[in-house]
């Protein structure tokens, strides 16, 4: 191996990503998964300022601040203020068993990182072994979208594929342009309010958060 | 080669002195974690000095089995404290067994600890060799796992190869071995009889696992099993010291570095001692039904150390 230092520690966040996704995965409290997720772009936004230190590509910089000020400070701070609120803060059993649900996940693993593999091939980045993790990344959180019957462990699901998504365009191609990415930053913010929202109004309606109550939802 | 003789003698004569030590601080670090008054740091010896000197009271139904397990159990313990490289590396030793093998040690002292536990009839000690057994074979698979990607790493199942390879070559940060470590450190509180899996210090019938397997010894039997748990221990510890930060155990013939390697060690040991403790302090134990999970988490980091070996590291 003849990565620099750097780059090492690069690939050593990009682990730490995966096993927070794993963490979020077994996480049974919403608490827990919030800080979680804040944990997650922690990693995020430090990987991305080493790449754009030792790649000197400075738009990387602004993606990584953005990242700081949305995903580690904002939408945790959000959350927090939101499960206060609608006072969810209990253990949630996921649909399947969590011993399952992570075989599932290092089946998942396994699938992205020979998925990544041809397609890293072609990218010329010095980063582009970490894709196979970042793809995992993104079907983990699919699955925990998936295992979870409850309102804020999705969204926090979907906002962890974002994650994803970033860390994945940050190691094929340096990232996004810097237009794009304040686009989905955007779009991040904008989902995010209507989601809050969205779940106070489901809890309105069907006095719980539980997402089952919506299939029953029939005209007679 | 005398000296390596030597040095090998020297070296698990050392291992089985201070494995009481570690023990002894361990529990002082604990007492005070918990806001007790703590006992000495020698209390272990104490302990061992006081159990020596009485008279022991055997079952009359005990076969020769019971009696021979705990001379069985701690000979395994100190064959495997011989093995692990904890002040110098690659000694006479050493090439006796492999990772593998030594898996295979600490899986003969626990038959035989079970089978001693059954061997009376006791209801306790037949749940105790349950439990001891439902956790040891999830945790068995997780640890060859962790030893399976150190070797992928080092390109050999021999410790002093994995710590040449790991310590004395220009440095490399593996990001696989982090999940190991945290793998590690997991299986080896489960196989150690430690929170969250087990309580060391409890006789409640609904938690114990290792203690209710020796509720039937006492006196000199009871000795040598409770040393040869300090043992394991040091052995753990050890290991995960070879495995994960080895810099300082002194490499072949070099006697210079042996005093710094020591030095190196003992420091170490202490702050994974007091590590232990605090982890023991602010984590609850476990449901028995939990404990599959617990384990099943350690074996799945292990698997994924192996993956992130072949994606980042080849």
């Amino acid at each position: 191996m003849s990565l620099t230092y750097h780059l090492q520690i690069v690939n050593l966040l990009a682990a730490l990503l995966l096993l927070i996704s794993f963490a979020m995965l077994s996480q049974r409290r919403i608490v827990g998964l919030i800080t979680l997720f804040a944990w997650q772009g922690a990693a995020l936004t430090l990987s991305t300022g080493l790449i754009a230190w030792s790649t000197g590509q400075h738009h990387l910089y602004y993606s990584a601040g953005l990242t700081l000020l949305l995903k580690v400070i904002g939408i945790p701070w959000f959350f927090f203020r939101l499960v206060k609120k609608l006072d969810v803060d209990r253990d949630v059993e996921p649909m399947i068993n969590i011993p399952t649900t992570m075989l599932i996940g290092i089946v998942l693993v396994i699938f992205a990182f020979n998925l990544a593999l041809p397609i890293s091939q072609m990218s010329g980045t010095v980063m582009r072994s970490t894709l196979g993790i970042a793809m995992a990344c993104v079907l983990l959180a699919f699955l925990m979208m998936i295992t979870r019957s409850k309102a804020i462990p999705q969204i926090i699901g979907f906002l962890s594929i974002e994650n994803g998504l970033f860390f994945a365009a940050t190691s094929a191609t340096y990232g996004m342009p810097l237009v794009v990415e304040l686009g989905v930053a955007l779009d991040v913010m904008v989902a995010l309010f209507v989601l809050g929202i969205m779940s106070f109004q489901i809890r309105e309606s069907f006095d719980s958060m539980d997402l089952k109550h919506m299939e029953k939802l029939k005209e007679r | 080669m005398t000296t390596g003789i030597l040095l090998q003698i020297a070296q698990t004569l050392a291992a089985i002195l201070l494995a009481p030590l570690l023990m002894g601080w361990v529990n002082q670090c604990r007492a005070w974690l918990q806001g007790r008054s703590a006992p000495p740091i020698t209390q272990p010896y104490r302990t061992l000095r006081k159990l020596f000197h009485k008279d022991a009271v055997i079952a009359h139904n005990a076969s020769p089995l019971f009696r021979f397990a705990p001379y069985m159990i701690f000979a395994c313990m100190a064959l495997a404290a011989g093995i692990v490289p904890t002040i110098a590396n690659d000694l006479p030793f050493s090439p006796a067994a492999d990772v593998i093998a030594l898996v295979g040690i600490f899986a003969l002292a626990r038959v035989f600890l079970a089978l001693a536990a059954m061997d009376i009839g006791t209801s306790f000690g037949s749940l105790g060799a349950r439990r001891e057994m439902l956790v040891s074979f999830l945790a068995e698979p997780a640890l060859l796992m962790v030893f399976f990607t150190a070797s992928f790493i080092s390109q050999s199942t021999e410790l002093p190869i994995i710590v040449q390879a790991l310590a004395h070559k220009e440095f490399v940060i593996y990001p696989s071995m982090a999940f190991a470590a945290v793998a590690f450190w997991m299986i080896s509180v489960a196989e150690n009889a430690r929170i969250p899996v087990d309580n060391p210090t409890t006789h409640l019938e609904l938690t114990m696992i290792h203690e209710a397997m020796i509720l039937e010894y006492s006196a000199r039997h009871l000795a040598l099993i409770e040393w040869a748990v300090a043992l394991k221990l040091f052995t753990y510890s050890a290991l995960g010291i070879a495995l994960f930060l080895p810099w300082g155990i002194a490499p072949q013939g070099d006697p210079s570095a042996l005093p710094l390697a020591l030095l190196a060690m003992l420091l170490k040991m202490a702050i994974g001692g007091a590590a232990l403790s605090l982890m023991e302090a602010i984590s609850a134990k476990l449901r028995l039904f939990r404990a599959p999970e617990f384990l099943g988490t350690a074996f799945l980091l292990g698997v994924l150390g192996m993956l992130i070996h072949f994606l980042l590291e080849v």
